[in-house]
């Protein structure tokens, strides 16, 4: 554990700038344009229109997860006839032929992951909206996780990626990538761009000491 | 300059690192890393260094090889993304290439960018365009999650035929590690510190 440091107050509140590039606290004349004075990065207190560009990337992140689960993710043909799989199939497949921990961890980045980030991140932006004062602390720790987690969710694409590349060359067999793969993928963009374009400190704007 | 003043980026309270500066630091407030000490520039110098051999390694060797009735194929990660291109999926060839190779070579690329010549107590130019370059690729590169699919596909395939693993997928677990070591001994606020008197 580190040290847990002296309080003072918002840098918003006194008008003070925090660079997001170097961190240099700095005052810098209101007129617009400011810029950091060692960095010379454009500055605002927080991020312009956050959570309207929150909610964007989340509404087709949303609209996506429907093609991205339903589709077919990866066709299989071989001798033996042909198959497709959606990302909930393959998990299946896993856990029917013994690799039950792996099926877990694809089962947790693809389906779970990326439904739990929708929610979570909803849930912060809405909160923000409506100005709901309660369990500040939390809602920052959910968006540390949210924001820590996100980029779990590629698994499955780089899974079908190497598949596909190994086995379209065979003869005997043949992995083709799915209407999912491009939706899935998508979904993962648009959710890590959701949570970087949502600035945590709105969490703390209205609170009062 | 004994007591610096910092904004936490995750909530904006302002709050003084106390001289002696302890070693790392939270947000008094929300709990987020304000200051985490690191373990010098130099050490981050080599680190990236030796990642980035590993990238080279790791992308010039096959990641797995598949062995099905005396066919032999073998993926890289270039070639994986040729195959989802041929099937007309550029999309998301573009980005297996961007998360797994493109980012991770233009966060090594940067860090080493500003790190050699500060070594020698010089400003690279464009310093801050190119540390913003580096905030994006750390926040886009997935190397970890990429070796975890690479053991996913090896498992996967290997019940229905023979799959080894390559050189590449040894040296992305190695990437993996070092990556993670450059995370936890690179302090930025000491990369700016030193830049200011550069």
């Amino acid at each position: 554990m580190g040290a847990r440091l002296v309080r003072v107050s918002a840098a918003a509140e006194r008008g003070l700038f925090s660079c997001g590039t170097c961190g240099l606290v700095s005052r810098a004349p209101a007129a617009p344009g400011a810029a950091c004075p060692r960095c010379h990065t454009r500055l605002a207190f927080r991020k312009p229109r956050s959570i309207a560009h929150c909610w964007a990337y989340l509404v087709a992140a949303m609209a996506l997860y429907v093609p991205a689960n339903t589709l077919p993710i990866m066709y299989t043909s071989s001798l033996f006839g042909s198959s497709e799989d959606t990302i909930l199939s393959g998990v299946l497949y896993l856990w029917d032929s013994g690799s039950w921990y792996l099926a877990l961890i694809v089962f947790a980045a693809s389906i779970v992951v990326p439904l739990a980030k929708i929610i979570a991140l909803a849930a912060l932006a809405a909160s923000v909206q409506f100005g709901w004062g309660s369990r500040r602390a939390e809602r920052a720790r959910l968006y540390r996780l949210v924001e820590s987690i996100g980029r779990w969710s590629m698994l499955d694409i780089f899974v079908v990626a190497l598949l596909v590349a190994l086995v379209q060359l065979t003869a005997l067999a043949a992995v083709r990538a799915g209407p999912a793969a491009p939706a899935f993928g998508a979904v993962v963009v648009l959710t890590m761009a959701a949570a970087q374009s949502f600035d945590p400190r709105l969490i703390w704007d209205d609170e009062r000491r | 300059m004994n007591r610096e003043l910092l904004a936490c980026p995750e909530c904006d309270l302002l709050q003084h690192i106390p001289a002696p500066r302890p070693r790392k630091a939270l947000c008094a407030r929300c709990g987020a890393v304000l200051y985490r000490g690191g373990s010098g520039l130099e050490r981050t110098l080599a680190l990236t260094l030796t990642a980035l051999v590993l990238l080279a390694l790791a992308n010039a060797f096959p990641i797995l090889t598949l062995e099905l009735q005396d066919e032999r194929t073998t993926a890289t990660l270039a070639g994986a993304a040729a195959a989802l291109w041929s099937q007309n999926m550029p999309l998301v060839a573009l980005l297996v290439l961007f998360m797994a190779l493109a980012m991770p070579l233009a966060e090594l690329t940067a860090l080493a960018y500003l790190l050699v010549p500060l070594a020698r107590g010089a400003r690279a130019p464009g310093f801050a365009a190119v540390f913003r370059l580096l905030q994006f690729a750390s926040r886009w590169g997935t190397v970890e999650v990429f070796v975890l699919g690479s053991l996913v596909a090896l498992v996967k395939l290997g019940h229905v035929a023979s799959v080894e693993p390559g050189i590449a997928l040894g040296s992305y677990g190695a990437l993996m590690l070092v990556m993670a070591a450059i995370e936890a001994s690179f302090e930025p606020r000491e990369l700016w510190a030193r830049a200011s008197f550069a």
